[in-house]
């Protein structure tokens, strides 16, 4: 079983060169040439997918800062509009008010005046009426200034003028 | 060698023929299913193998014949080629490896990221094919063994001594080449005084030549191990002649033939893993360099 038999030495050695040199160079190298670029591939896929993670990332936290910068420029354009809204009800209000109590006043002005003119011409109607009524009574005419004013007098004491 | 059981059963009735009449030596005759042979037993019958004419050279007579082990090992080279071969046609087309081009990539990447770089460094890649070859080829005629009608090359010392020159050629070499032709006989002295040189040269040289020693029977002894191990337990079949036994070798050969595949893979292992390590031993990693020659 240990017999020495150099001749299979030989056909071993010669075999395994045989071998050694046809694998060498059409299946080891493109093998390792595959898994070598396979590996390298992956290597770069990774770094460019973090490159990716880290971009998003960051367009991410931009986002949220343009967000959170809206966000703050509505509230800020909210409270000026209601500040704004607020003075002009006021004014407008106010205005209102103001017309209202110059139509007001007017109105009353003119009562006033109408009420006045209509008093003088009751006034005159009643002289008149008097001065016809007692002309008729006394059956004389009592048209003068001094008269006048008597009965002036006494339609005053009536009426309580 | 794993005999079919049509074939054990001649071969072994032969062997308890020789047992009862002849010396009684039934070992010896079972070692005859493991030896080189000049024939062939195929599944289609036993073919004679040529005897080729030998040469001497330096008082080394060659026998060249071609014996069942050579046919072996060629089978073996063959196949591996054809597999080899194909898987990187296949593995170079597509993006991502399915099946058996996966598993060879599995292998060699094990190969190269686990025996090839711990032991020799980057440095070591450009011997790369040579222990990737070293390996498959080991594998593949180990696994031969396991197959009917097969048989184990490397269960033959001649050809496990073959693979150990090579390994031996390969260690001294990357180890010149790494340290260049001064270093490396200086790694000879070990690095001691002057004066124990007479002791330490000689025995730096044998220790040289041990290691591809040691990986040669190491191999040989682990692949003929366990083929004389199946034969004997089928061999006791035939000495207790009884069905109701037979059950028991039968499940042990089950047995052994999965430790076997286990072994065949293991021992290309560490057949690969030991050379590597012997060439990394040779080959100055940055670190070591500066320590000098003692080791």
């Amino acid at each position: 079983m240990l017999q020495i038999n150099p001749g299979l030495i030989l056909w071993t050695i010669i075999t395994f060169v045989i071998v050694l040199m046809i694998l060498r160079w059409t299946a080891w190298k493109p093998l390792l040439g595959a898994l070598t670029a396979r590996e390298e591939k992956i290597r770069a896929s990774i770094e460019q997918a973090e490159q990716a993670r880290q971009q998003a990332q960051a367009l991410l936290e931009e986002h949220r800062r343009q967000m959170a910068a809206a966000e703050d420029q509505v509230q800020r354009i909210l409270s000026e509009g209601r500040a704004l809204a607020d003075r002009h009800r006021a004014e407008i209000a106010e205005k209102a008010e103001n017309s209202a109590r110059h139509i007001i006043a007017q109105a009353k002005e003119e009562i006033q005046r109408e009420k006045d003119a209509a008093l003088v011409q009751l006034r005159s109607e009643v002289a008149d009426l008097a001065i016809g009524a007692a002309g008729k009574i006394l059956d004389k005419n009592l048209d003068t200034p001094a008269q006048r004013s008597l009965a002036d007098a006494a339609i005053r004491e009536i009426t309580g003028g | 060698m794993y005999v079919p059981v049509t074939a054990t059963t001649e071969a072994a009735a032969d062997t308890l023929h020789h047992a009862e009449h002849g010396g009684g030596n039934l070992f010896a005759s079972l070692l005859h299913h493991v030896q080189d042979a000049h024939e062939w037993e195929t599944p289609f019958g036993t073919i004679e193998l040529p005897h080729l004419p030998s040469f001497t050279v330096a008082g080394i007579t060659f026998d060249m014949s071609i014996t069942k082990h050579v046919v072996f090992l060629w089978i073996a080279a063959v196949v591996l080629c054809l597999i080899a071969i194909s898987i990187a046609r296949r593995n170079t087309r597509r993006d991502v490896p399915r099946g058996f081009g996966n598993m060879l990539e599995a292998m060699i990447l094990f190969v190269r990221d686990e025996i090839v770089i711990p032991n020799m460094g980057k440095n070591g890649l450009k011997y790369l094919p040579y222990l990737l070859t070293t390996f498959f080829f080991i594998l593949v005629m180990n696994l031969f063994g396991l197959i009917p009608y097969g048989a184990s090359a490397t269960g033959n010392v001649n050809v496990t001594a073959g693979l150990a020159i090579i390994a031996f050629v390969m260690i001294q070499a990357s180890s010149i080449r790494a340290q260049g032709l001064g270093h490396y006989l200086a790694h000879l002295t070990g690095g001691v005084h002057w004066a124990l040189w007479p002791i330490m040269i000689p025995i730096e040289i044998l220790g040289l030549f041990t290691k591809p020693f040691a990986l040669c029977i190491r191999l040989f002894a682990n692949m003929t191990g366990g083929h004389i191990v199946l034969v004997s337990l089928i061999g006791l079949i035939f000495i207790f002649k009884s069905y109701i036994i037979a059950a028991a070798p039968v499940g042990f050969v089950v047995a052994i033939n999965f430790l076997e595949l286990f072994v065949a893979v293991l021992q290309a292992y560490i057949f690969t893993m030991l050379t590597s390590l012997f060439m990394g031993l040779g080959m100055p990693v940055e670190a070591h360099a500066a320590e000098g020659h003692g080791h």
